[in-house]
């Protein structure tokens, strides 16, 4: 499945980030990138990173050094609303769905289109998500009419990520997304995750779980102790090498000793 | 690929639906599967407005058989006049009961809004003659209530301080305004004749009818024009059968009642002197439906009533789509302030004048039970404008019902209580019931 992207440039690309806050240095000098048509994993463990790495992305905070790419330009991302407009989104681990709303307002929440003067056209939204979610071939909902409560947790997963992707979004990031997941739903997911980079936008996976990593990714990029480790081909490292990384792959610095 | 469920997809493809596999497939397609759907989700425990109805059917029951003055032209007309403040109050309380905030404020701003108004349209003495007139001085007032909830708002957003205790505040501080606008123990006569008319004057038998064709009309015209829409773009839509049926019931509701309310040709009190009038359809009934058709339409089809229900659902969701949650807040509490506002302009309209207990007693407690009652729920995100005055129907009924018994203050507050707890059981229960169904 994963396609042949090794001689592309990048969609995304990191060049010596760093983060510090307070005396703690959550980031230092990360490179990191992520490919049109490829899933690029994050893993590493509690407080390798991850997280800070993704936020900065995402424009909840600025890195203190270091460069983005996008598109091969340099790009300086500063709040949210900067990271959007480049077609970047996250869905965030707790999905930020309203329960007591449906499906299609859920999916179009803050960006809502109203038909002169000012009602809601229902129709033309309902329509774009039903699209949205075929596209995605999300076939086990059973009406975009209910109600987001009375969804399952990999509905919901299925809504979050199709909301991310209705808005020409080129890079999707995705946080734990199989953390509360059952086995055939987590099966579901990575399957969507798969079908986002088929469809020819860059994914970045982030998971603590390894053989959902493996089953998804095509390449995998290993955070210790803030710093990056190694860049793994899924197809060509094994479960062990990836979690002999994690947990004591070499860095070039020693937090605190220099 | 698609390997997870390719059942509806293939369904769809055989029946030749267009690209709308997801909603096509699971809409019922006639009128006996949408009953059973209905019936399902029932049993699920989304009840609807059943409840209320249910219980408004038993009121009507029990009181009818104890006295039978209860189901008149009369009483029903008095009826829609004496629940009319209350009920314009708790549309204002569903708004922030929707955020899943309170407003403890809403009896006395009211009063502050109708004093307002009465001390504005006093009348002067020959030399000087007022300088308002009822369009000036109504407007004015309920630009008072409008910034009255505008300041609770910005106090509540900008310290992030619970609504519960900021709206105390007001109840308290808006009644001292009220106390030193009138004066101990004073009583101020409101003598304008348009504003005196809001609540003691109804329209002809034949306006009445009128007005219920346009808006049964309204409503058949406009069903059938979103249905061609949604049809149009393959959408589901319900069965024509089901929205025939939805039509018609609604048409014979609404003409029914201007029948009865046109059968009310009584003798009645009209400034001091006994005349006889024919009444019919209340002005203040007109108000209130007009208010419920405009704010059910800015809570369910425009985006700042999605961005309420969005709030009340999950703020934080709500804030990271870009809603501006800490405005739209601020705004809910000028609407409730607002319409506790026209709330009081009703009840001085319909007294005739303000006085020292303007705004007290069961005022506030019933404007919130009314929503609640309704089915607005507490804890946010989850009720309709509607709700206000179907519980506000209930409380008034109860206490109308009681009223021509004879029934003592005591017992009546102690039946509107246990109402008011019979409506939130019911609510938790069918709630439960729905979380463990796992359908909304």
């Amino acid at each position: 499945m994963a396609q042949e992207n090794s001689s592309t440039q990048p969609l995304l690309q990191l060049k010596g980030v760093s983060k510090h806050f307070g005396a703690v240095q959550a980031l230092s000098k990360v490179d990191f990138e992520a490919k049109v048509g490829e899933v690029m994993a994050l893993v590493g463990d509690n407080g390798a990173g991850k997280s800070t790495l993704i936020k900065g992305i995402a424009g909840i905070y600025s890195f203190d050094e270091g460069e983005i790419y996008f598109d091969s330009k340099l790009v300086h991302i500063h709040n949210p609303r900067d990271s959007a407009a480049l077609g970047i989104e996250v869905v965030y681990q707790d999905l930020a769905l309203a329960d007591n709303l449906d499906v299609v307002a859920n999916m179009f929440l803050g960006r809502e289109r109203v038909r002169p003067p000012f009602s809601l056209d229902e129709g033309s939204m309902e329509l774009s998500s039903i699209e949205t979610l075929n596209s995605l071939s999300v076939t086990t909902l059973r009406s975009v009419r209910q109600t987001v409560a009375g969804l399952s947790g990999g509905q919901r997963q299925a809504v979050a990520v199709a909301k991310a992707v209705m808005w020409n979004s080129r890079l999707v990031i995705l946080d734990e997304p199989t953390a509360a997941l059952g086995v055939a739903q987590t099966r579901q997911v990575l399957d969507l995750v798969r079908r986002l980079a088929d469809r020819g936008l860059a994914v970045v996976l982030i998971s603590h779980n390894l053989h959902d990593v493996f089953e998804a990714a095509d390449r995998i990029t290993v955070l210790r102790l803030g710093q990056n480790v190694k860049v793994y081909s899924a197809k060509q490292t094994t479960q062990q090498e990836v979690v002999h990384a994690i947990t004591a792959g070499t860095l070039q610095s020693v937090p605190g000793m220099n | 690929m698609s390997n997870t469920s390719d059942i509806v997809n293939d369904a769809a493809a055989t029946t030749g639906t267009r690209r709308t596999t997801l909603a096509a497939d699971a809409s019922p397609q006639s009128a006996a599967e949408y009953v059973r759907a209905a019936l399902k989700r029932m049993r699920g425990g989304d009840l609807g407005p059943l409840p209320i109805i249910f219980g408004l059917v038993l009121i009507v029951i029990i009181f009818q058989s104890l006295n039978d003055k209860f189901l008149t032209p009369h009483n029903f007309v008095n009826l829609i006049v004496q629940m009319a403040g209350v009920t314009a109050i708790a549309y204002g309380v569903v708004f922030v009961l929707l955020l899943g905030e309170i407003d403890l404020s809403v009896g006395y701003v009211s009063a502050v809004v109708g004093v307002s108004l009465v001390v504005m349209l006093r009348p002067g003495s020959v030399d000087s003659p007022t300088m308002f007139v009822w369009y000036t001085a109504l407007p004015i007032a309920l630009l008072i209530g409008a910034a009255i909830g505008i300041l609770h708002g910005l106090i509540i957003t900008t310290f992030q301080v619970p609504s519960f205790v900021v709206t105390l505040a007001g109840l308290l501080a808006w009644n001292g305004v009220v106390l030193a606008v009138i004066g101990e123990g004073g009583t101020l006569i409101l003598q304008d004749q348009t504003i005196l008319g809001v609540a003691n004057s109804y329209l002809p038998p034949e306006w009445g009818w009128i007005a219920a064709v346009a808006v049964v009309a309204w409503f058949g015209i406009g069903t059938y024009l979103r249905t061609r829409a949604r049809r149009k773009k393959g959408l589901h839509t319900t069965p024509i059968s089901v929205t025939v049926v939805q039509v018609v019931a609604f048409a014979f509701v609404i003409l029914f009642a201007v029948y009865v309310v046109n059968q009310d040709i009584v003798c009645h009190t009209v400034s001091d002197q006994n005349v006889c009038v024919q009444r019919g359809v209340p002005v203040v009934g007109v108000i209130l439906l007009l208010l419920l058709v405009s704010l059910t339409f800015l809570t369910e089809r425009t985006r700042f009533g999605r961005y309420i229900y969005a709030i009340g659902g999950n703020k934080e969701a709500a804030r990271r789509a870009g809603i501006k949650v800490e405005r739209t807040r601020v705004l809910v509490f000028m609407l409730s302030s607002l319409l506790a506002g026209v709330g009081g302009v009703i009840l001085a309209s319909r007294l005739r004048s303000v006085d020292t207990n303007a705004g007290g007693g069961q005022l506030l407690l019933n404007s919130i039970a009314s929503a609640v009652i309704g089915g607005a729920s507490l804890f946010g995100g989850r009720g309709k404008i509607s709700n206000a005055l179907l519980g506000a129907l209930v409380i008034a009924s109860v206490e109308n019902g009681m009223g021509l018994l004879n029934i003592s203050d005591a017992a009546q507050f102690i039946v509107t209580g246990l109402v008011l707890l019979a409506a939130v059981i019911v609510d938790a229960l069918s709630r439960r019931r729905l979380a463990q169904s796992g359908v909304a």
